[in-house]
């Protein structure tokens, strides 16, 4: 599989290191009520999809920076490649 | 028909007009006491059990395409009870005791061969490892042998021993280990099960389950509705598209492994060799390919095909520990969908629907633990209470805190 990192384009896959499901970005609060349940969910429970998957992989092996990789596990088409931080930025992330 | 060694040569008289099928073809019937989705190793050694040691009759496997075209048939045939944790030694000795029994039991040649296999040591930590797993074991009531390195020069002498970086320096053996042929395993219980009129329809895909007031009626499928007294999910692979019909989310990534094998060769491989350090194992099957493997390619897959990094990684890694495999040519390599689970353990339990129940999660440990896992699973579908070795896999042990994590990285599935 290619990457098209968006600052360093097209790069081998064998560069970065996968992490898993890009919902790992929304952490829970741990001040809410419900916080065993919210981060049992966001530790363990996956969706899991066949079909289209933001994923977030890190650049190991190039600039260490975080992707969310938007790919098709059926195919391993890659549609989408946006940095991490953009992505948690706009989900109300600080950093 | 009971396979012989005098009905072979009756039949080779009489010029091989007696072979019936060896299971039957039927449509679905309304409704069964048990339906098992999923025709693969788990659902058809569930079924046999089922009929045969917990007496269920009305029972009916549903199989999407074919039976044994999953993961049965894409394995590396190894089978061995080499673990460490209280939750799993009792439960993979059990399988391979049941191994040990199968061609009788089944009355099919499943071409059993208990070759041994050898994880290989390479520095004095890994050593304390290996004596702790071997303790382990043995007081489990598994075998475990510790070997030298001269030891190993004497069955293995074609390994690289003095590799810079993994000079090899003993290694835990387990004789009792070894390699099975995975087809005829799904055709051996496949068989049994029909004969005690399990009814296993093929290229019948579930599109959905029937729930009212939380209880499974039965299932949708493309051949229509079938109804149900209690349903058994054993689709490991797809364990999270199946369960995703019934709105559950599990602790499970679907991620793809490769295998490989080599062209056929003269007998040169005489047990199965593990190289942790190097991300390889490979044995040799009795038509005489090398049949190796390594890491999980280490994304969400379902497409049945790798990547070649990893394809780089696992000849990297057989070079390293035996070089000589450089003058075999590659013949074919081929990918599975593995359920990878959060601590790297299966899961077998009810689920929150009442009257269905699920098995999966068995992350590349599924084929060794095929007769096992049918009875376990037959055993919690006929009396609705998991059986004895089978009590640590439940769904909400991560909830709980009670994982059961042999390499102990956590959640995260493409370490296990």
């Amino acid at each position: 599989m290619i990457i098209n990192h968006p600052l360093l384009g097209p790069r081998d896959s064998a560069e970065f290191i996968y992490l898993g499901d890009a919902s790992l970005i929304d952490r829970p609060d741990p001040e809410a009520e419900n916080r065993d349940q919210a981060f049992y969910e966001y530790a363990y429970l996956r969706d899991n999809p066949a079909g289209e998957h933001r994923e977030l992989w890190f650049h190991e092996g190039g600039d260490r920076s975080w992707l969310v990789v938007t790919r098709n596990t059926v195919t391993h088409e890659i549609t989408e490649v946006e940095m991490a931080r953009d992505v948690a930025r706009t989900r109300g992330r600080s950093t | 028909m009971r396979y012989s060694g005098f009905n072979v040569i009756k039949q080779a008289l009489t010029g091989h007009k007696g072979w019936k099928p060896a299971w039957r073809d039927p449509e679905p019937q309304a409704h069964y006491d048990i339906i098992i989705i999923g025709g693969g190793g788990h659902g058809l050694a569930t079924a046999h059990y089922l009929a045969k040691i917990y007496g269920q009759r009305k029972v009916a496997v549903i199989e999407k395409g074919w039976i044994g075209g999953g993961n049965v048939g894409r394995n590396t045939t190894i089978v061995r009870s080499n673990y460490l944790l209280d939750g799993n030694v009792p439960f993979y000795e059990f399988s391979l005791k049941l191994w040990e029994g199968l061609e009788q039991d089944l009355n099919y040649n499943a071409m059993v061969s208990q070759r041994g296999i050898m994880n290989l040591i390479h520095t004095d930590a890994q050593r304390d490892a290996f004596i702790r797993r071997g303790n382990a074991m043995m007081l489990h009531g598994a075998d475990a042998e510790l070997l030298s390195e001269q030891q190993i020069r004497a069955e293995y002498p074609f390994l690289n021993f003095n590799d810079a970086r993994f000079p090899i320096k003993g290694g835990l053996a387990q004789r009792r280990g070894g390699t099975v042929r995975h087809d005829a395993v799904a055709w051996g219980y496949a068989r049994s099960a029909d004969s005690f009129g399990v009814d296993i329809i093929q290229n019948c895909e579930v599109t959905g389950f029937r729930i009212e007031n939380g209880k499974c009626l039965g299932v949708e499928t493309s051949k229509g509705f079938i109804g149900a007294g209690r349903v058994g999910c054993a689709v490991a692979g797809n364990s999270g598209r199946l369960m995703s019909m019934v709105g559950m989310r599990l602790p499970i990534e679907s991620q793809v492994l490769q295998a490989f094998v080599s062209e056929g060769l003269k007998p040169v491989l005489p047990g199965v060799i593990t190289f942790g350090a190097g991300h390889f194992y490979v044995s040799q099957s009795d038509k005489g390919g090398l049949v190796f493997g390594g890491d999980l390619d280490g994304y969400n897959s379902y497409a049945q095909r790798g990547n070649l990094p990893v394809v780089e990684d696992v000849c990297e890694g057989g070079m390293a520990v035996m070089p000589m495999i450089g003058r075999a040519r590659l013949l074919r390599m081929w990918g599975g969908i593995m359920d990878m689970s959060m601590d790297g353990s299966p899961i077998i339990d009810r689920t929150p629907i009442e009257g269905l129940y699920f098995n999966g999660g068995w992350c590349y440990g599924g084929f060794k633990a095929t007769p096992a896992s049918g009875y376990v699973f037959a055993h919690l579908l006929a009396k609705d209470a998991p059986h004895p070795t089978a009590t640590a896999f439940r769904l909400d042990r991560f909830q709980k805190g009670r994982m059961i994590d042999e390499k102990g990285v956590g959640n995260q599935p493409n370490l296990h």
